[in-house]
């Protein structure tokens, strides 16, 4: 599928500051800039490193979306990275999965950004140095990590959405997820579709706040961190 | 004619009237009743419209969408309960890497499913459906069969939530649907594994042509239900799961999802990435939990 390689691999240009300008909200940025200019001592300017999720626009779905779409790129961009360089001890259905898983997350990525238009985060730089990389173990474990917090992270954000058709397109792909992570869990250990730290008493899946997902996606977004405070809280 | 009495007269009956008007649930839910009120009196509607906006095709309150879901989760419990009955699970029960105890597993879920939509639905002071049980003649006699149903079963309640979701005017009992809904799709993932299928739908199942994964009705529709409760009136047909038109935001206009790249995604990714909804109509249908069920 060279079409999905193509997509995968597109270089990653680094954050603009007029975009960063753009997504945290022109008017405090600008203010900053103006008293940068008008004074003799000037005032710091505000990280370039901080992503705020916005607000403006549909009562926060805006930034919703964003938030989404940063994790579909997240995981894209993982699942492109162990496809480029695989790990010696996968296997071929490893590798089958892993093309689809992928293939999936692209088509989620490329939904958002569409979506989104104008609004649109640019695309975010991930490292995955804190992960191992190297062993079929260590790939399945952080694949697994990443598809259980995006499957928390919708259904701790799905309700919050406020415009319906928006809404029915997330829990489209939040279903997706839901068999993205069940499908690693199995790979990891048979069985392990279910397991106790992503259900509850109540037979529920696990949901994670914002805040939460934001602390858990740091290391991959470093020197970037997420802000996370505009957005609507369930 | 006082706008500002027929809402409050219709609030008496229906609590829901105000967020039925509009779809922007978060921030009505924000204000005050009497400044909700006021806010939608000041729109320029023409009030005919408005109230056939917000009824059509509804006749139904939280309490009959969460009794639906209780109808497909009694369904699915008593299916895994004549499942295991039937002996034919391998493995032991205590393991989810075997059958026996990955269907073992599944029936604790959807018990406790069961368990918290009926304390749901007392909380609301609303009567819970009951007496759904699983048809014991369409169980099929061997292992590979019983698989099989319960794969399209639990494929069909992942689209049933879905289904739904809109109905859901509160921001916890939707939580609480959606977060039974993504285990459900969790189930229906590992289900599908156990057959040597992929766990997301995708037109290469050995079950792909099962209406299960379409959509329509092959009878004439009702609003009423054998359970007590009535669903929205059918429309027309859902998207099958092998759809790859997406509605775009903000737009009517649906968006194929293959050229979202150049050269385009494939249909078969396109159509895998994005799980589909079914109305009741269709999910109650005899070709789908309709002939499942125990008249």
């Amino acid at each position: 599928m060279t079409d999905m390689i193509s997509a995968g691999a597109r270089p990653v240009p680094a954050w603009p500051r007029r975009t960063f300008l753009r997504v945290s909200g022109a008017g405090a940025a600008a203010l900053v800039l103006a008293t940068g200019c008008s004074t003799p001592t000037p005032t710091p300017a505000a990280d370039p490193h901080i992503i705020i999720l916005q607000a403006g626009g549909q009562a926060g779905d805006v930034g919703v979306e964003n938030y989404l779409y940063l994790l579909a790129q997240l995981q894209a961009a993982f699942y492109q990275a162990v496809l480029t360089t695989p790990p010696t001890d996968f296997t071929p259905a490893d590798l089958g999965y892993f093309t689809d898983l992928r293939d999936h997350e692209v088509v989620h990525r490329e939904f958002y950004k569409y979506a989104l238009g104008t609004a649109a985060l640019p695309t975010l730089p991930f490292t995955f140095a804190s992960l191992t990389l190297t062993t079929r173990a260590g790939v399945l474990a952080g694949a697994q990590t990443f598809e259980e917090l995006s499957t928390a992270a919708y259904a701790a954000i799905l309700p919050a959405v406020s415009d319906a058709t928006l809404q029915g397109l997330m829990l489209k792909i939040a279903s997706v997820e839901a068999r993205h992570a069940a499908l690693l869990r199995d790979l990891l250990a048979p069985g392990s579709f279910a397991p106790n730290d992503a259900v509850d008493g109540n037979g529920q899946a696990v949901a994670l706040a914002p805040a939460a997902v934001a602390t858990a996606l740091a290391p991959y977004l470093a020197p970037y961190t997420l802000s996370v405070a505009n957005l609507p809280l369930t | 004619m006082n706008f500002f009495a027929i809402l409050h007269h219709l609030a008496d009956v229906d609590p829901d009237v105000l967020g039925r008007f509009d779809s922007r649930r978060a921030v009505f839910r924000s204000l005050g009743t009497a400044t909700r009120r006021a806010a939608l009196a000041a729109t320029p509607l023409f009030v005919g419209a408005l109230f056939q906006k917000a009824y059509a095709g509804t006749a139904s309150t939280a309490a009959d969408v969460l009794n639906y879901a209780l109808t497909l989760e009694l369904l699915e419990a008593d299916f895994y309960a004549k499942f295991l009955a039937a002996g034919t699970l391998t493995g032991a029960a205590s393991q989810a890497g075997t059958p026996l105890g990955a269907i073992t597993k599944i029936k604790q879920h959807e018990d406790a499913h069961v368990h918290l939509l009926q304390t749901t639905l007392a909380a609301l002071g609303a009567k819970a459906v009951s007496g759904v049980t699983f048809k014991a003649s369409a169980l099929p006699a061997a292992y590979a069969g019983q698989l099989q149903v319960a794969q399209l079963l639990e494929d069909t309640g992942v689209r049933a939530y879905k289904g739904r979701a809109a109905e859901l005017l509160t921001t916890d009992l939707l939580t609480t649907a959606l977060r039974i809904h993504s285990m459900e799709a969790r189930h229906a993932a590992h289900i599908r594994t156990m057959r040597g299928q992929l766990p997301w739908i995708n037109s290469t199942d050995d079950l792909a042509n099962d209406p299960a994964y379409g959509s329509g009705v092959t009878a004439a529709t009702s609003t009423v239900t054998p359970f007590g409760y009535g669903i929205p009136a059918y429309t027309a047909p859902s998207a099958p799961e092998s759809n790859t038109r997406q509605a775009g935001l903000g737009t009517a206009v649906a968006i194929e999802i293959t050229t979202l790249a150049t050269p385009p995604y494939a249909p078969l990714d396109a159509a895998a990435a994005f799980d589909e909804a079914l109305q009741p109509a269709e999910v109650l249908d005899a070709a789908r939990a309709g002939k499942l069920v125990q008249a």
